[in-house]
């Protein structure tokens, strides 16, 4: 078995004992890249000199020391492209530093290697929104991976990379998890700095991990966390060693069920697989519980108010004069600003920043921004109330397994309401993480499915926990697409 | 707060982006059709609910006033289409 299976714990298992070099899992990673990337289009680049200067001086005996971890294109790290997913970056933008996450990894040993194809600015569900490549669901060619961080999932379900680093602002990492058989997890907001994370909605955007098990994603979150003055919402607070919530019962844990997500239109194998989720659940000893979230109607209109809105404003620094796109053809200032625009964005990108334009104008502020703000307060309110009774709080991932190709593409709105069970968890800022918890047949194929564990407030441990305890008695662990 | 009447070039100005008449028309209909779906938000009596800007709390977040490194002005225009003098370089604003 080729290292690029084998997961991080194993792999630092042998490279503590120098059974093997970061170089190996380096060069093993490429040898599949370039047999299996162009069918899969998990990455977008990668530079095979910097990773292999990287990992000979790799320190073995830090925490992820030697191991290599691949990026979705929106974190910045030094040298390397940064595209969004976006014609309006891939022409000959390099960072010129590192994201505080990435600064992070580096410290504990780690080894940033590839770059991640996406849906454009992180904008769908996807990663059909991607100007730059398609990728596929390793399970079903034929199939979306999920997105926003749909190469990261697909890299990591299909052995092109060992673990992935995504980012999340309304399922973007949880939900491409669960329809490509890995684990993906979004902290808390404000857990890990956004510092270097090219912005989409700032009040939502969090980085996270894409792993082949609930181990790992614990191991690599150890190593995320933390103050960084560089961002101001970043929060001061202790960060655990999550590693210590791997292997613990959860007898006596109460589990609630919100009963706004266990509703009709569910495909039947999600909801079986949901339902065969909690039996293992109680089986385990945990106490399950139904629960209301009453505003959950209320999410999806929320999230595509308040998100295109902050986009707007975050993407109008895309001037074609500091970086990016620049128009060959402006007669005034003006004209470049709209020709550079309109040359470097895509369809769904100039979609929401109409949207959020629209929202944010003189005489519709009130009606949509304002309101949408308001109706977030309530959905936080909701989490609040429920977390009063349960621990955490379990749910499908995604309403539906991987769709088809194309499936949504003319029909945006049918798209958006594809994430109502990952939206609430960003309006509230709270961490969630999906993990595999099934498989659905259609035409003679496997699909994945998954459960979402929502945690409270900073308490990611509990989460991981129960995302461990299920991991392990189900087997739904490391799967191997066919 | 029916969507029918988006006046979809001047909200495109505000966006600094050219459309085309196609581009025009297909966005018009999406955002009225997506605008629609919002109406599901006029269900809840919200005159008595604050508004939240993020999840983290609102608070202002200040640092000491003193000095630190950042790019040099190399660094910053590494990444600039255009650049001359040290300087990045844009159309011709005045006559």
């Amino acid at each position: 078995m080729s290292l690029a299976h084998e997961t991080i714990a194993s792999l630092r298992r042998r490279l503590v004992k120098r059974e093997i070099t970061s170089a190996d899992i380096v060069r093993d990673l490429v040898a599949f890249i370039e047999t299996k990337n162009e069918t899969i289009g998990a990455y977008l680049s990668w530079d095979v000199d910097a990773a292999l200067a990287e990992a000979a001086k790799a320190d073995l005996n830090s925490p992820l020391g030697g191991v290599p971890i691949a990026i979705k294109d929106n974190i910045n790290v030094t040298g390397q492209p940064c595209t969004c997913g976006s014609k309006i970056l891939a022409e000959n933008y390099r960072a010129p530093y590192d994201a505080t996450p990435i600064k992070q990894l580096r410290s504990a040993g780690a080894v940033p290697f590839g770059r991640l194809n996406m849906d454009e600015f992180a904008m769908g569900s996807s990663t059909e929104n991607s100007a730059l490549g398609v990728t596929r669901n390793p399970w079903d060619l034929g199939r979306i991976p999920g997105g926003s961080s749909g190469g990261s999932a697909s890299s990591v379900s299909s052995a092109l990379s060992i673990a992935a680093l995504g980012s999340d602002t309304g399922g973007s990492i949880r939900q491409p998890a669960a329809l490509c058989g890995v684990v993906g997890l979004k902290p808390t907001y404000g857990r890990v700095s956004r510092f270097g994370l090219v912005a989409f909605a700032s009040s939502l955007d969090q980085i996270g991990t894409l792993t082949k098990t609930v181990e790992d994603s614990a191991l690599l979150l150890n190593h995320l966390c933390g103050h960084d003055p560089l961002d101001s919402t970043s929060l001061d607070e202790s960060v655990p060693d999550f590693t210590a919530a791997l292997g613990r019962d959860i007898k006596g844990l109460r589990i609630g069920l919100p009963k706004e997500y266990f509703i009709p239109g569910i495909h039947p194998a999600v909801a079986a697989a949901a339902q065969a989720a909690i039996k293992q659940l109680e089986a385990l000893g945990a106490h399950i519980e139904e629960i209301s979230l009453p505003h959950t109607d209320a999410g999806v209109a929320t999230y595509y108010i308040l998100a295109p809105a902050e986009a707007s404003a975050n993407l109008a620094r895309f001037d074609g004069v500091r970086y990016g796109h620049r128009t060959a053809s402006a007669t005034d200032i003006l004209d470049h600003y709209f020709s550079c625009r309109a040359e470097g964005f895509g369809p769904e990108v100039k979609r929401r920043i109409l949207l959020g334009t629209y929202v944010l104008s003189s005489g519709y502020y009130d009606a949509y921004y304002l309101k949408a703000q308001r109706t977030r307060t309530l959905i936080r309110g909701d989490f609040e109330k429920a977390f009063q009774k349960v621990d955490v709080i379990v749910s499908p991932t995604a309403p539906s397994p991987a769709h088809r190709m194309g499936d949504l593409k003319n029909n945006p709105l049918q798209a958006y309401l594809e994430d109502v069970f990952t939206i609430p968890a960003n309006l509230a800022g709270l961490p969630a993480m999906s993990v595999p918890s099934g498989f659905a047949e259609e035409g003679g194929k496997k699909l994945p499915v998954g459960i979402q564990i929502i945690g409270k407030s900073l308490d990611e441990m509990t989460m991981l926990r129960v995302a461990h305890a299920f991991e392990q008695a189900s087997g739904l662990s490391h799967l191997n697409p066919p | 707060m029916s969507a029918a009447a988006i006046d979809i070039q001047k909200i495109a100005t505000l966006s600094r982006l050219k459309l085309t008449p196609e581009e025009a028309d297909l966005y018009q209909a999406q955002l009225a059709k997506i605008l629609d779906y919002m109406d599901v938000l006029a269900r809840y009596d919200l005159s008595e609910t604050e508004p939240t800007a993020t999840a983290s709390g609102g608070r202002n977040v200040l640092r000491e006033d003193v000095a630190r490194s950042s790019f040099s002005s190399a660094e910053a225009l590494s990444n600039a289409p255009k650049s001359s003098h040290g300087q990045f370089q844009i159309p011709k604003v005045v006559e």
